[in-house]
């Protein structure tokens, strides 16, 4: 019990310094400072969408760039026909209200993950990997060549999407929203994991024929968790379109993906606030390194590996010790 | 579209299977003997191609860059399997993902550092250069020597593990990991030996293909993601799988690139037609993998029954 | 972790309060890792050579790679103008991340001076008052190659381009003025490296040339293996898939091969020859296409620090506009869309002392600029 606490106590620090660091930087007047963590709230919003699946379920998947590049598309082609005044399909006009497109975006990513996670969940293991790999650079390719939305170029927000009440081109504003949305997603994944639905999933994760034995059809609720993960993935998608103002293929590319899941272990697969704190290390990272060597993949490749060689259960567990992981 | 424009694109595709293979037998062994998932597939391949371009740019000789590239990629394979691989056969699939896309980042960044940000030259020997008449068609002398290549290193493999003791060792892994134990076997040593072997072959389709492509930083990843394609539509751990799973995808995806776009030209306006058949070519051999995942989980020949 | 993050953001944070206040910041945001690292290197080394070469100047060059991904360069460019509270952004050498970064760059009243990568909205309707190409719209060269297509006489090409905006401003841009038969026109992948399904289509298509744009790898990996299929039809291009960066991988592949540019390492005039020469002193290799236009757009910005103070924007602009720089391909003017009016050389892949490289046959087009500047409002 003495973990659970200490991995209680630590979840609280993780979200604290989130919201702590950019409120410092909005009194210095360091409104990078603010984005980069609008960033990582984005980010990890992402991850915990896949740590549902991956960590709760126990479902590797290795498409997750697939919904995050839907959202993101939804944000952008929505926006796009609003700024132009263009209809999308059928007569349907286009919108600039996040509310909208995060409908949008999570019911569309919803769709395709029901539908992917249909076809995969007949697979596992490696198998499992790599159909959703599959199904990710369909969609990447597709974005790819499509000439419709600017293919490889992306697709420029110009004008960022309004929410009610809130100037979303303020940076502090901004970030409020996306950590109000990111701490809503950890009460749902805390809930969820509470719930019966989420014992029942870990239940099959560690032994499905005893899960099937007793009652609980393996297939019907692994693919609950794959949609709710993908819807979740799909939502940070047309955030960060959002944030940067700019949507692409390379949403969908299989590095992102892998990038999910490296935020993932890094924190510590399976624990409510990894993706928080795995988020954070890699823009981190990225941000300090990317700035002093040319050479910076070079060390966060050495740091990942060591990270999984050494220090099993993340960097959480490696503070919080082993246990916890639901 | 002549008959003649058809047979040359049929073996082109061949050729690029062939290749493939290459990449993909490596693969598909040490998934099957020792259960890895290696992501870092693509560096060794990379590798390769680099040490046979600076070797062959020395000595002047493609034959003594290709040695050198082969036996680079395979002591840096064996380095690899000593110092991190040999740590993660007993992890689960995820941390072999993670730690083998590590890899890939460090391999990159190192092999730049010490090659340069440009891409090497490497060329085709003298006595492969030009082409040759097979009657219906003039066709590379390089690519068909590239197709013999191929099918050498098929009918070598094969002879390898039915015949040989190292041969019956691996298969004795692949099918029942303890009992090779009780054999006797040195399991440490045989791991090493099949992934410097993979490793290997990897280097060697990398030079090989390095002369007639870009040897740069980064060409890994596009043949690896493929590789996992036909290794993943063959049935992991199956070489018969990978060699199918490997003509398959080289063929439809040559074909596809060939055939859609015109196809599509018998309806649609020409410009648009070239797009979305491009397009579409571009997905396809993604559209083969869950097809066939769909139909039967665990790709065309299950190596485990 | 968070006390090592904020104590790295201080030491940004220290790095921009020492900085001079009369200094002006350029930030840098270029590709120095990957595949396509070389020509960020060869943009960024011109860049500092022009500095080098300027002796005295109060530019504080701030370099970051972007790693070719287009996130990370929105990123960058946004710390840029917030934590280093850069006057001027430079150095994207993709369009796809141009695209990303430049339109919110210049909306924030900073000014972007693009060293490669000139996408057609950006010279058309997306035009900014902010944003100047040093280098070229992308369908120029193409332009260029499909104008001396005629001049060679040539009546049935072959085209082909990868499958994305660049790839389609480059047929369009070569269409736009050649005159004769296509004998085919293809889309490839991007990044494919196998192209002998494309080089059998060539083969049977019956054309009489053939122009391509494949830059970077693919067009190393095209060459090579057209080189081996014996097709043999003479070859155009835009000077951008035979340079400096890629010559030495293409090897006598590419030799003869007749391409078009806006510079040479031979064009004859004393800034280019100065270029070329110090530029191989000091980096121990031939400069390429990009680096002689980071140079020039490194000049090109000390010559309007020159005339008037960046925080007058007005001024400054005007400044740029003139563009009052001895560029090292000659003449060099700014159309009213703020890309380059030039002249566009055709060039040819030769050997000399054992190195390849290119060496101007003829002219194109004398004093030429983009057809998108009708789109534009300015």
């Amino acid at each position: 019990m003495v973990e659970a606490r200490r991995e209680f106590i630590l979840n609280a620090v993780i979200v604290l310094a989130l919201f702590a660091v950019p409120l410092w930087a909005l009194m210095a007047g360091e409104p990078f400072i603010i984005s980069l963590a609008t960033r990582v709230a984005i980010l990890a919003l992402a991850a915990v969408g896949l740590n549902i699946a991956l960590g709760l379920g126990g479902m590797v998947s290795f498409g997750h760039a697939l919904y995050f590049g839907i959202g993101g598309y939804c944000a952008g082609i929505l926006a796009h026909h609003a700024f132009s005044g263009t209809p999308v399909a059928f007569g349907l006009s286009g919108t600039n209200q996040m509310l909208v497109i995060w409908a949008v975006a999570m019911a569309l990513s919803g769709l395709v993950a029901a539908v992917v996670g249909a076809l995969s969940l007949r697979t596992s293991g490696i198998f499992f990997i790599m159909i959703t790999l599959a199904f990710a650079q369909m969609g990447f390719f597709f974005t790819l060549s499509w000439p419709a939305y600017g293919g490889e170029d992306g697709l420029p927000i110009f004008v960022r999407n309004q929410f009610p009440g809130v100037n979303t081109m303020r940076p502090w504003e901004l970030f409020l929203l996306a950590f109000g949305v990111l701490l809503v997603a950890l009460v749902v994944f805390a809930m969820l994991r509470a719930s019966r639905f989420g014992a029942a999933l870990m239940a099959i994760r560690q032994n499905p024929d005893r899960a099937a034995a007793v009652g609980i059809s393996p297939f019907g609720v692994k693919l609950t968790a794959f949609v709710i993960s993908g819807m979740l993935t799909g939502l940070a998608g047309a955030m960060m379109a959002d944030l940067s103002r700019f949507t692409s293929p390379a949403m969908m590319a299989w590095t992102m993906s892998g990038e999910l899941i490296v935020i993932i272990i890094l924190g510590g697969v399976g624990r409510l606030c990894a993706p928080v704190l795995g988020a954070a290390i890699l823009v981190g990272f990225e941000t300090l390194f990317g700035g002093w060597t040319e050479h910076w993949q070079l060390w966060l490749g050495l740091v990942l590996l060591g990270v999984v060689l050494f220090a099993r259960g993340g960097v959480i567990g490696l503070i919080a010790g082993r246990e916890g992981h639901g | 579209m002549s008959l003649a424009l058809v047979l040359e694109q049929l073996l082109n595709g061949v050729q690029f299977g062939l290749m493939l293979f290459l990449m993909s037998a490596g693969l598909t062994l040490v998934f099957g003997v020792m259960g890895l998932i290696n992501l870092a597939h693509g560096s060794l391949y990379m590798i390769g191609a680099f040490c046979c371009a600076a070797f062959a740019a020395m000595t002047g000789n493609f034959w003594l860059g290709l040695v050198a590239g082969i036996a680079a990629a395979a002591a840096a394979g064996a380095i690899i399997e000593v110092t991190v691989i040999r740590r993660l056969y007993a992890r689960d699939h995820l941390d072999q993902v993670l730690a083998t896309f590590a890899l890939i980042l460090i391999l990159s960044e190192g092999v730049r550092l010490i090659f340069g940000p440009f891409p090497l030259y490497l060329n085709v020997p003298d006595v492969l250069r030009g082409t040759v008449d097979l009657g219906v068609t003039r066709y590379s002398l390089y690519r068909l020597a590239l197709i013999g290549f191929g099918i050498a290193v098929a009918v070598g493999l094969w002879l390898l593990i039915a015949k040989t003791r190292l041969g019956i060792q691996i298969r004795a892994g692949e099918s029942d990991r303890e009992m090779i134990a009780a054999l006797g076997v040195n399991i440490r040593w045989l791991y090493t030996v099949v992934f410097a072997l993979g490793a290997a072959l990897a280097g060697m389709a990398g030079a090989l293909v390095g002369a007639i492509q870009s040897v740069q930083v980064g060409m890994g990843e596009p043949v690896l993601i493929l590789a996992f394609v036909v290794i993943v539509i063959g049935g992991i751990g199956s070489i018969k799988g990978a060699m199918v799973g490997a003509l398959l995808v080289g063929v439809i995806d040559t074909m596809g690139r060939f055939l859609l776009p015109r196809a599509f030209a018998t309806f649609m306006e020409p410009s648009q037609a070239m797009g979305v058949g491009a397009a579409l070519a571009s997905m396809l051999i993604y559209l083969l993998m869950a097809l066939v995942l769909i139909l039967r989980p665990k790709g065309l020949f299950p190596a485990h029954g | 972790m968070t006390g090592k993050l904020k104590a790295g953001l201080a030491a940004l944070a220290l790095t921009t309060g020492m900085a001079q206040a009369d200094s002006v910041t350029v930030g840098m945001i270029t590709t120095l890792s990957g595949g396509g690292a070389g020509l960020g290197i060869d943009v960024r080394d011109g860049f500092n050579l022009a500095l080098e070469h300027a002796g005295e100047h109060n530019i504080r060059l701030v370099v970051e790679d972007d790693a070719q991904r287009p996130e990370l360069a929105v990123q960058i460019a946004e710390r840029m103008i917030q934590s280093e509270r850069a006057d001027i952004l430079t150095g994207i050498i993709w369009s796809n991340l141009a695209m990303a970064v430049v339109p919110s760059t210049v909306a924030q009243d900073i000014f972007y001076i693009s060293p490669n990568a000139g996408p057609s909205a950006l010279a058309g309707a997306n035009c900014h008052p902010n944003y100047f190409n040093a280098a070229w719209q992308n369908d120029m060269l193409h332009e260029a190659a499909g104008q001396h297509a005629n001049e060679l006489g040539y009546e049935n090409t072959f085209i082909m381009a990868p499958n994305y905006p660049a790839g389609t401003d480059a047929l369009n841009g070569f269409k736009r003025y050649y005159e004769g038969e296509l004998a085919g026109e293809l889309f490839t992948q991007v990044g494919q490296t196998d192209y002998a399904a494309e080089i059998a289509q060539i083969r049977a298509s019956g054309a009489d040339s053939v122009f391509i744009f494949l830059p970077g790898g693919m067009g190393i990996s095209f060459m090579r293996q057209y080189e081996g299929s014996d097709v043999g039809l003479p070859i155009v291009s835009a000077g951008f898939s035979f340079d400096q960066d890629v010559l030495p991988a293409m090897g006598s592949a590419a030799l003869g091969v007749i391409n078009t540019s806006q510079w040479s390492p031979d064009l004859d005039n004393d800034a280019n020859a100065r270029f070329v020469a110090d530029f191989q002193e000091a980096y121990d290799r031939l400069p390429s296409l990009y680096a002689s236009q980071g140079y020039d757009t490194a000049n090109l910005i000390l010559s309007a620090l020159e005339a008037a103070d960046v925080s007058d924007m007005d001024a400054f602009r005007d400044a740029l506009h003139a563009a009052d720089f001895a560029s090292v391909r000659g003449d060099f003017e700014f159309a009213a869309n703020h890309h380059p009016i030039q002249t566009v050389y055709v060039r040819e892949v030769v050997e000399a002392d054992g190195v390849l490289t290119n060496r101007i046959i003829g002219t194109a087009f004398e004093r030429h600029q983009d057809v998108h500047g009708e789109n534009c409002p300015m």
